[in-house]
């Protein structure tokens, strides 16, 4: 290709922190019209290489070049007049304003007459209007923001970046709240933004994905570049042990684990809430793991987060070990040994400004409370330590000291002290919502070992997720949901993406418990 | 990531700049008058700070739990007035209680701090129960209490004369000492001790961090938000009225007028102190630094001879540039 097509080129970029160097002497050519994959574990450099293309962070060494000329980005306004945009992991739309509002936010058309500048309802909706039927979304821009999907409030930020004539638009985990018919329609717009010339990097842990959209990969670890491949060179294998820097034979440790006798029964369980779940039921074996898939919106999070507690339930019963329990509040499920590590990490999971090891014993200073005072009125400090000690090393939580802020260490680590706050409280029904989403191959890996442990200890494990190869790769069974109800229930082993689709995405009435085992 | 923290100037100055801009302060009030480096200035500055001291305390776990409280002042007022109309001396003609006989000092102190726990359990039950913001929760209860603290101040034969003739007991807790140090002095230090130890080390204080820290992942632990919530209102009302008797019996007065726009002082303490605005931060070791340092400047200045009215301009400025630095403490450093 000509050289003339890269349009943004960084050049040995090297970027330093107090006690860490997040990047060092890090390359990056993306060429006009391509998707360019940036892979890599948390913690390699991805984040902070994009926060430097887009103004947030100055490289302490090394140069960035938009379409062969050297630039200066010091602020994010300097990198949107050289054409780089952003669309972030988090989104945060003004949900009391309507899409076009959002959209021209900071900027809004205007009439100017006797001096004051109002606004131009009209432009602004057919300048939106021009915008969505260029990139063919269908949307009415007069639409309150409040009422949209993440998906949508994602193609907004999209649509904003190509009103600012972006020639690279950066997207950092685009995928991570989205279900796989929204997944679709992102992929549609990225092609025919490539397609009038545009560029995309494209930040993800999702492997299949980046093969299936990106032209050409890079792949960084711990703060270096390891290198850059066209995608048809690459296989899921091939990009697993280089991002992770050793051969990884499996993505799933193997099944040890024999299902026991039923220790979990729910019987038509029904939501307090109208638009909530209906008349589940379903058992649950010791030693078993138990997949629980379906698209966003199926209820799911709500069905567990009712069995821990933390949602009413207007009908139905739940029994442990064949006793009746009413469960009303998180405290009564965590002494009935139930736990449950919530979907979103930063909202119900971690306490940014406490530190790894008041985090890690949170459950347990309360529920157990014996458990560290021994009926004392203070607490014993040295089991907290004690125990904070044994799991960052039995999980290998990277962190510099049990003191640090949870705040500070990376996704993957995070998600492993609450995995470790819950297997604290000695569980024997772990319930994990989406444990691995947006944390990295390694700690996903070691993830999967927990659960396979755990199983094999003879505990029930129990796990939402939306990513199929986890669901089938992990579970003895999968529960499908769809729009509140159970709609099928398939064997772990013999599953195929297709039967989870078809149920994930039709509940009919007749199909009374769908395709049984 | 497992690099030893190199020893940071910079960091070091500004994780303590309370204690920098406290001694700071001392040091310069001392070059241009020396006399100020003197014990009894110093027992007068820690004097006046005692009631402000417990009061910030019960501020502080309101603000750690991640709630407001405006109340605190008003709190403070109604308990001083029950406080001394139980504590007048029985020969007194004009009494409050002309029928009551004299009580020992415990009497007036423990119906002080009862009136404290009865507001701020009623505060708790507003914010916890009725789900009102805590800040115009405890906004109501201010009008409330001032209402009544006018109400029973004004009542016959009293008629809103202010409150005196205390006690030999109830005066020499205000004013007396043991060893050279007042009484009320031990009475804050035993408070700071009992704070420090509740926050530091039992489930209680870690379960207010908690909550403070992030309310919805503490209640998937397991830590009941109403319970917590409770706890922190009625302890906080606990302390402002305890400080409530220490105020009347420092003064040898009371009337409705008292703990005016006291809880304002108290917040302020306590963010100029470290806590975060936000919740889940906060020592007891800054909010005493806190405190000091407003005494340290009302003091100070009159000490050498600066217009009281400079007073306030100069605690403003240190609230906001507290907090300026509060804020480049707790940015995200990544």
């Amino acid at each position: 290709m000509e050289s003339s097509d890269i349009v943004l080129e960084m050049r040995e970029i090297s970027k330093s922190f107090p006690g860490v160097k997040a990047l060092d002497r890090v390359s990056l050519k993306v060429r006009k019209g391509t998707v360019h994959a940036l892979m890599g574990e948390n913690g390699a450099g991805k984040s902070t290489l994009m926060k430097c293309a887009f103004g947030l962070y100055h490289p302490d060494e090394g140069e960035i070049l938009v379409e062969g000329k050297p630039v200066q980005l010091k602020s994010i306004s300097d990198a949107m007049a050289n054409g780089i945009a952003m669309i972030h992991q988090e989104l945060h739309p003004i949900r009391t304003q309507n899409v076009m509002e959002n959209l021209w936010v900071g900027r809004t058309p205007y009439q100017k007459r006797l001096a004051v500048k109002w606004v131009d309802q009209k432009k602004m909706y057919s300048d939106t209007k021009a915008l969505f039927d260029r990139l063919g979304i269908r949307l009415d821009p007069r639409q309150s923001v409040g009422e949209l999907a993440a998906a949508h409030c994602q193609l907004i930020e999209i649509v904003r970046a190509v009103s600012y004539d972006a020639k690279v638009i950066i997207m950092d985990e685009p995928t991570s709240s989205l279900s796989d018919s929204e997944v679709e329609l992102l992929f549609k717009i990225i092609k025919t933004l490539t397609d009038q010339g545009v560029a995309i990097i494209y930040i993800s842990h999702k492997i299949e994905e980046i093969l299936q959209i990106s032209d050409e990969v890079t792949i960084m670890r711990d703060g270096e570049l390891v290198g850059n491949w066209p995608s048809s060179e690459l296989t899921q294998d091939l990009i697993v042990s280089r991002m992770v820097g050793r051969q990884m034979t499996d993505r799933f440790p193997a099944r040890e684990h024999k299902p026991g006798e039923e220790y979990l029964v729910v019987e038509h369980l029904t939501s307090a809430s109208a638009h909530s779940f209906k008349d589940i039921s379903f058992t649950l074996r010791k030693g078993e793991i138990l997949g629980l898939g379906g698209l966003v919106g199926a209820q799911r999070t709500e069905l567990m987060e009712s069995i821990f507690g933390l949602r009413p339930v207007a009908s139905g019963k739940v029994s442990i070990n064949g006793e009746e329990v009413k469960i009303r509040r998180p405290q009564d499920a965590i002494k009935k040994g139930v736990a449950l590590l919530t979907e979103e990490r930063r909202a119900t999971g971690i306490i940014p400004m406490l530190s790894v090891e008041e985090n890690l014993v949170l459950a347990n200073q309360t529920s157990h409370r014996r458990m560290y005072t021994g009926g004392q009125l203070f607490l014993n400090e040295k089991k907290r330590r004690d125990d904070t000690g044994r799991f960052i090393e039995s999980l290998s939580i990277k962190t510099p000291t049990m003191k640090t802020q949870i705040q500070y260490l990376s996704g993957g680590n995070q998600q492993k002290v609450l995995l470790g706050r819950w297997m604290l409280t000695d569980p024997d029904i772990l319930i994990l919502d989406e444990p691995t989403r947006g944390i990295d191959v390694g700690a996903k890996y070691e993830i999967y070992t927990l659960m396979t442990k755990m199983a094999a200890e003879g505990k029930c494990v129990i796990m939402i997720s939306s990513e199929m190869p986890e669901l089938m790769g992990m579970s003895d069974r999968i529960m499908v949901m769809c729009e509140g109800r159970l709609s099928g229930l398939l064997d772990g082993k013999t599953a195929t993406d297709e039967q989870i689709m078809l149920l994930a995405s039709t509940y009919h009435s007749n199909l009374e418990g769908g395709a049984a085992v | 990531m497992n690099e030893k923290t190199k020893f940071h100037p910079k960091e070091l100055i500004i994780n303590n700049a309370i204690y920098f801009i406290l001694l700071a302060l001392i040091i310069i009030i001392g070059v241009i008058s020396p006399n100020f480096f003197s014990l009894d200035v110093f027992r007068d500055i820690f004097m006046q700070s005692s009631v402000r001291i417990v009061m910030a305390l019960g501020c502080m776990f309101i603000i750690i739990s991640g709630s407001a409280d405006l109340s605190g002042g008003r709190m403070l007022g109604l308990a001083a007035l029950v406080a001394g109309s139980l504590a007048q001396q029985a020969s007194y003609t004009a009494k409050f209680w002309p029928q009551l006989p004299e009580m020992p000092v415990v009497v007036p102190v423990l119906a002080s701090m009862l009136v404290g726990v009865a507001f701020g359990a009623f505060n708790g039950w507003a914010v916890s129960k009725l789900r009102v913001p805590a800040f115009l929760a405890t906004l109501g209860s201010q009008m409330i209490l001032f209402g009544v603290s006018s109400l029973y101040f004004n009542k016959a034969p009293n008629n809103s004369q202010p409150l005196g003739s205390f006690t030999e007991g109830f005066s020499s807790f205000g004013s007396g000492s043991v060893l050279e140090v007042p009484y009320l002095i031990i009475v804050a230090a035993v408070c700071l001790v009992a704070v420090w130890l509740l926050l530091t080390k039992t489930c209680m204080g870690k379960d207010i961090f908690a909550v403070g820290g992030n309310p919805e992942a503490a209640r998937v632990s397991g830590i009941s938000l109403f319970k917590m919530q409770m706890i922190t209102f009625t302890l906080a009302g606990l302390l402002y009225g305890l400080s409530g008797s220490m105020e009347a019996a420092r003064t040898g007065s009371a009337t409705s007028a008292y703990g005016n726009a006291y809880e304002l002082d108290a917040i302020a303490s306590c963010i100029v102190g470290g806590c975060s605005i936000t919740g889940g931060v906060g020592t007891v070791g800054g909010v005493f630094a806190g405190v000091i340092i407003f005494n340290v400047i009302s003091y100070g200045l009159t000490f050498i001879g600066i217009s009281p009215y400079w007073q306030n301009v100069v605690k403003g400025l240190i609230i906001i540039g507290a907090v300026a630095l509060d804020v480049r403490k707790y940015a995200r450093k990544d």
